[in-house]
């Protein structure tokens, strides 16, 4: 094939290939659009993350992985990037499963291609139901969503406060007027951070727990603490001191949380990561499972005409198994990077 | 096909081999690199970073040269697929230099803010980003 390459490559430098009736890349038009699709998908893809890159060169803070993505099923907790390294090998897993039907198709050997492609499947099912499982852990265990992010950056080990344990430890309640708490627009439309912390900056302010909010049942109190050093991590306070949790329930947003560290027993506070990173997350992650989905829901459809002898008529080594092949590794290439800038960066 | 039947189960076995030995490489030195493994060793970012997208890199070569039997192909294709991607090398370039503009400019702002009116911002906000390359 290497030496038809070369000679091929002749043709086409003749310009002879380009003449009509050849392939002059030797691949059926079906193949070539599949590729020049991939292509686009690629672009497509490529976006999303630039985008997610840019986002996060913007902001001061951003969210470390593997203390975001710690759980795996089973009641493991601490787990740094193990769930997400076994999703990762069975794309590999599947994509490998898939080679070989591609393989068994050009041997022309049906029953192979049908016992390859189901193992496929089972791999493409299996990544999919694991990643239900962690968008559910990321939005009801920890607090994710796309307009919400309490992760915010490097953080140690702590118990999530409720309401009650923050009033048992002294926060006191108080009504706080909107104006007294985002009196301050001088961050000229810039820094959303900005806006609405600078009451807690200012000389003998004194902090609270806003009224009703530890009433609220979802209302948890997010706070972490850096793990490279102390330096972005909210300021601990003594357990008599009031102090003001802001918390916007009606805007979906925490300003700040609170937490008691598990090395020291300290409740300390932070504030709220950037939202950009819920959202980003969602969307990318479910434009690649949704990739997923349809890849399966495509090799599905083929090993049903795989198995109904279509393709074994038409004498063309399982054109169609190779196609869907091409779709299949590129999901396993877009994980790649997926897992590249979201969890290992 | 360039290979034939023998030769090419053999290569899927060396590709599942290749790719989870290099994925198990690049988890661990996120984990090792972040200290999560022996306590207190913390990897320089500029370490660790290179290192994963090279990895990274050259898994997305194996799989679409193997795998996908680029390699195996005209050359003419080849290209007409590679070398558009090559235009993502400036978007990322171009964006990642304007998302740092955007914090830069954002600091600046406070900074403005604390000489000119005194305000002055939280310290998670003030603090400088070491987690970038």
């Amino acid at each position: 094939m290497a030496t038809d390459a070369a000679l091929h490559d002749e043709d086409v430098q003749s310009g002879e290939a380009w003449g009509g009736g050849k392939e002059p890349f030797k691949a059926s038009y079906g193949k070539l659009m599949m590729w020049y699709f991939l292509v686009s998908d690629a672009f497509t893809f490529a976006g999303f993350l630039i985008a997610y890159g840019s986002m996060r060169f913007s902001m001061p803070t951003w969210p470390v992985p593997d203390f975001v993505f710690s759980t795996a099923p089973f009641g493991l907790h601490g787990a740094p990037l193990i769930f997400v390294t076994f999703m990762t090998f069975v794309l590999i897993i599947s994509s490998v499963t898939m080679v070989r039907a591609v393989q068994e198709g050009h041997r022309e050997n049906k029953r192979g291609v049908i016992f390859w492609m189901f193992l496929t499947i089972l791999g493409g099912a299996t990544f999919l139901g694991s990643q239900a499982w962690e968008w559910t852990t990321l939005i009801a265990g920890e607090g994710v969503s796309v307009t919400q992010n309490p992760f915010s950056n490097h953080f140690e080990e702590g118990t999530y406060l409720s309401g009650a344990d923050l009033k048992k430890a002294g926060f006191v309640e108080k009504e706080i007027h909107h104006e007294d708490a985002h009196g301050h627009g001088h961050d000229a439309g810039h820094g959303d951070e900005a806006h609405g912390d600078d009451h807690t900056h200012k000389a003998n302010t004194h902090y609270y727990l806003e009224p009703g909010a530890a009433d609220i049942p979802e209302n948890r109190f997010f706070s972490k603490i850096d793990h490279y050093g102390k330096e972005f991590a909210g300021e601990s306070f003594d357990v008599e001191t009031p102090y003001l949790i802001t918390y916007h329930h009606d805007h979906g947003s925490y300003e700040y949380g609170a937490y008691k560290s598990n090395v020291d027993g300290q409740i300390r506070k932070e504030i709220q990561g950037p939202k950009a990173f819920g959202a980003l997350f969602f969307f990318i992650t479910g434009f690649h499972g949704f990739h997923v989905l349809s890849g399966v829901a495509f090799l599905l459809i083929i090993l049903i005409n795989v198995a109904s002898g279509l393709y074994e008529k038409r004498k063309n080594g399982y054109e169609m198994v190779e196609k869907i092949g091409l779709y299949w590794h590129f999901v396993d290439l877009v994980w790649v990077f997926v897992f590249l800038v979201f969890y290992l960066l | 096909m360039g290979l034939s039947y023998e030769e090419s189960k053999k290569l899927v076995v060396k590709g599942l081999i290749l790719l989870g030995i290099i994925t198990l490489v690049e988890v661990a030195i996120a984990l090792l690199g972040n200290g999560h493994i022996i306590e207190g060793m913390i990897w320089p970012k500029w370490v660790m970073y290179p290192l994963m997208i090279g990895f990274s890199l050259y898994k997305a070569y194996f799989i679409v040269y193997e795998f996908m039997h680029m390699k195996y192909e005209v050359k003419g294709l080849a290209m007409s697929v590679i070398l558009p991607t090559l235009l993502l090398v400036w978007a990322i370039i171009a964006f990642f230099h304007e998302g740092n503009s955007y914090k830069e400019r954002r600091e600046l702002i406070l900074e403005k803010n604390r000489k000119e009116i005194g305000y002055v911002a939280p310290p998670e906000i003030l603090t400088k980003e070491i987690q970038m390359i």
